[in-house]
């Protein structure tokens, strides 16, 4: 069999694909970035204990662990989607979409200061980044 | 360090999370049309897929970009590094058109527009929000210091 990129995708199951991504990564992101925030400045954990002493610190955080295993869960359904989908559907779709939810997840979850200018720069970036690759 | 103003070397870092990204994103796309369509019924040979040479490459730079990524998630938030990510693309963008001469529609200068705009918005701001503990806790530290 060969691959043309198939036209028999019905909306409603390429919108499916994209927010399996979409969710899978914005959990593995949020949970990466709390792992990443307990440890603290990795360049200031190498500087007294080495790069051995900068991966310990990670690899001993469960919370890395749990964001690893989303972001995981986020690269195999992408690559299932790429199978399906064109990267310039995936692509764009995903990390737009990516984008905003990060930001609420980052404000209510991770409690950052999301400003007026990070909502503005959220907003604009995800425009940005469907219009450039669609 | 109150204001949080960033280091050559943590610009650098970003720059690396801007550009890995993106590149693998290319290589796996690249990678995932030239097979097979993969069904459900048959996951493992999304295991095989792996091992092609597109797509090692692929995950090749996009194990760089997770290093360079929580290096800079340690030191900045999540709402700060993921617009620098998005980055990539217009970097992207620029390098197919000035290095192999593609043509950008006037929809694409858009795109690369609002998202200069957007990196810039949040580029201007601090790049780690200061909880009252952390705060409590640095300024102590600065004390320490000044004494």
């Amino acid at each position: 069999m060969t691959t043309t990129l198939p036209a028999i995708i019905s909306p409603w199951v390429a919108a499916a694909m994209i927010a399996a991504v979409v969710l899978t990564s914005t959990t593995g992101e949020v949970l990466t970035a709390a792992a990443m925030k307990s440890i603290g400045d990795l360049d200031v954990i190498r500087a007294q204990s080495g790069l051995k002493g900068a991966i310990r610190a990670v690899l001993t955080c469960p919370l890395f662990f749990a964001g690893v295993f989303f972001l995981a869960l986020a690269f195999f359904s992408l690559l299932f989607a790429l199978n399906h989908l064109n990267l310039s559907l995936v692509g764009p779709a995903s990390a737009s979409l990516t984008l905003v939810t990060n930001a609420v997840a980052g404000k209510f979850l991770l409690k950052e200061n999301v400003d007026r200018r990070r909502w503005a720069a959220a907003v604009l970036v995800c425009v940005g980044v469907y219009l450039l690759a669609h | 360090m109150p204001n949080h103003s960033l280091s050559p070397r943590q610009y650098l870092i970003l720059g690396l999370v801007a550009i890995s990204a993106p590149l693998g994103d290319s290589c796996l796309s690249r990678g995932m049309a030239a097979i097979p369509a993969i069904t459900l019924a048959h996951p493992g040979s999304l295991i095989a897929a792996v091992f092609t040479p597109w797509i090692a490459l692929g995950i090749l730079l996009l194990i760089g970009f997770f290093a360079s990524y929580l290096t800079a998630l340690s030191w900045a938030d999540l709402t700060f590094v993921l617009p620098a990510t998005a980055f990539g693309y217009v970097i992207i963008a620029l390098l197919a058109r000035f290095w192999l001469h593609e043509s950008i529609s006037l929809e694409r200068w858009a795109g690369i527009a609002l998202i200069a705009l957007g990196v810039g918005f949040v580029a201007q701001g601090p790049s780690l929000t200061q909880h009252p503990t952390a705060e409590a806790k640095e300024s102590a530290v600065s004390e320490v210091e000044t004494r």
